[in-house]
């Protein structure tokens, strides 16, 4: 059972970008008004951020990367590791990982890799990269996590392309003694592979001539071998399932409780869906914040978007706690409890 | 432990059809009330899309517990079927 603690790992900065061009819903040409009206209720997603053609997940987690080791006075030299996940690679190889160390201008003596994880992926992040530093003593790692999703779906799909927006974000890690354990809570079902999936371009069905031919899905869904497909019902079923039952067992293992917490930041995966998981653990409206209205779904980086989007004023002073849940693609799901002191928290930045 | 408690959960009071479609059509705001019947064909529906799907999953999982599947929907066609499903596995 993937559960447990790390010791002296403090998270001392977050930051994210954006890519500046901005889409909204109600100018999404497929659905009538009505249709527009019901997906802006239920999913929660009112604009959205677009990468032009060619902007990397790394460009924008590059960005974010600049400004916090500004703000935080942090030496390149003394970055031990850098850890990249997303589902959006710049290339099918190398990781990015490593050529982001080279264009931030990390030593080469900082270790680099990519972790190909998508809605959970920033709770896996912290917990494969603060397991490292806590084990070896590393001192400094910078945590970078984000998607550009929207190169992927496909416009003439309305299952798909309203929702999802593009972000990359960094998460600053230092070795610190007097820091609060950080817990997690790790899970996998993949029987449920193929709820989130862009099924061709891998080696099990390599891109072919065919992979771009657009086919009708059903009515208001065209897409291709290379898109993403998403089977919303079985993801919203998953979710208001297996994350309640898995975070009421988190809550029960580490002896706490809604009251233990300042915020709990959910994957921003559809308002309705996280609503329904929030009424089940029992948290109030005002600790379960939301950047889904003004972002989308941002896959990877919905946990640090929304805490730089909408707690930025708050961290940046005193003690916060949180509860993280993410939630999604593999299927796959995290839980994660930390806390931070005096986060250095730059704004949004718009690339 | 492994004490075997059989079946001495007495559920909630499960609620009647005619109070289920109140509660269905009070979430769909869309609709006036009186639209929906037991016999109502919910692909029927004008504007009936995969939204509704979404806002049935949910309100049935908060309000009565139950879990309704896609697979469920799918193979679901009028208001009292689904009130049915509910309805039993609401009991056990």
């Amino acid at each position: 059972m993937a559960f447990f603690s790390i010791q002296n790992i403090a998270v001392k900065g977050i930051a994210a970008a954006v890519p500046a061009q901005e889409e909204s819903n109600w100018d999404y040409a497929l659905l009538t008004e009505s249709e527009k009206k019901l997906l802006i209720k239920t999913t929660g997603v009112e604009k959205r951020r677009r990468a032009p053609k060619g902007m990397a997940t790394s460009d924008l987690c590059f960005e974010a990367a600049k400004t916090l080791l500004a703000e935080l006075n942090w030496e390149k030299e003394e970055i031990d590791a850098l850890v990249f996940v997303s589902q959006s690679s710049d290339y099918y190889l190398p990781a990015t990982a490593i050529i982001l160390q080279d264009r931030l201008g990390l030593p080469k003596s900082c270790l680099a890799f990519d972790i190909g994880l998508g809605c959970s992926g920033y709770v896996y992040g912290l917990s494969v990269l603060s397991s490292l530093l806590s084990a070896s003593g590393l001192k400094k790692a910078l945590l970078m996590v984000g998607d550009v999703s929207t190169a992927t779906c496909s416009v003439e799909d309305k299952s798909t392309y309203p929702l999802f927006g593009d972000a990359g974000t960094v998460t600053a890690l230092q070795f610190d003694k007097a820091a609060s354990p950080i817990t997690f809570s790790l899970n996998s079902d993949g029987s449920g592979f193929k709820a989130i999936i862009i099924e061709d371009g891998g080696i099990r069905n390599l891109a072919s001539p065919e992979s771009f031919v657009l086919k009708d899905v059903a009515k208001g869904i065209k897409r291709a071998g290379l898109n993403l497909a998403l089977n919303g019902l079985d993801v919203f079923n998953f979710s208001v399932t297996e994350v309640p039952a898995s975070l009421k067992e988190f809550l029960r293992k580490t002896e706490s409780n809604t009251d233990s917490f300042d915020y709990f930041i959910m994957h921003q995966a559809n308002k309705l869906m996280n609503e329904t998981i929030r009424k089940k653990i029992g948290f109030p409206v005002e600790k379960v914040p939301y950047s889904i209205s003004k972002y989308g779904n941002t896959s990877s980086a919905s946990i640090p978007l929304t805490i730089v989007s909408e707690l930025r004023d708050i961290v940046v002073k005193g003690e916060t706690e949180f509860l993280l849940a993410g939630f999604g693609v593999g299927l796959s799901w995290g839980i994660a409890s930390f806390n931070v002191k005096n986060l250095v928290c730059p704004k949004i930045i718009e690339v | 432990m492994g004490g075997n408690y059989n079946n001495q959960i007495i559920s909630e009071k499960m609620i009647s059809i005619e109070e289920f479609i109140k509660t269905l059509e009070a979430e769909f705001e869309e609709l006036q009330p009186g639209t929906l019947k037991p016999e109502t064909k919910f692909t029927d529906l004008d504007e009936w899309s995969s939204m509704h799907s979404l806002i049935i999953i949910a309100l049935i999982d908060t309000e009565y517990d139950v879990t309704i599947t896609g697979e469920d929907l799918m193979s679901i066609k009028k208001v009292e079927e689904l009130y049915t499903i509910v309805k039993d596995r609401h009991t056990t």
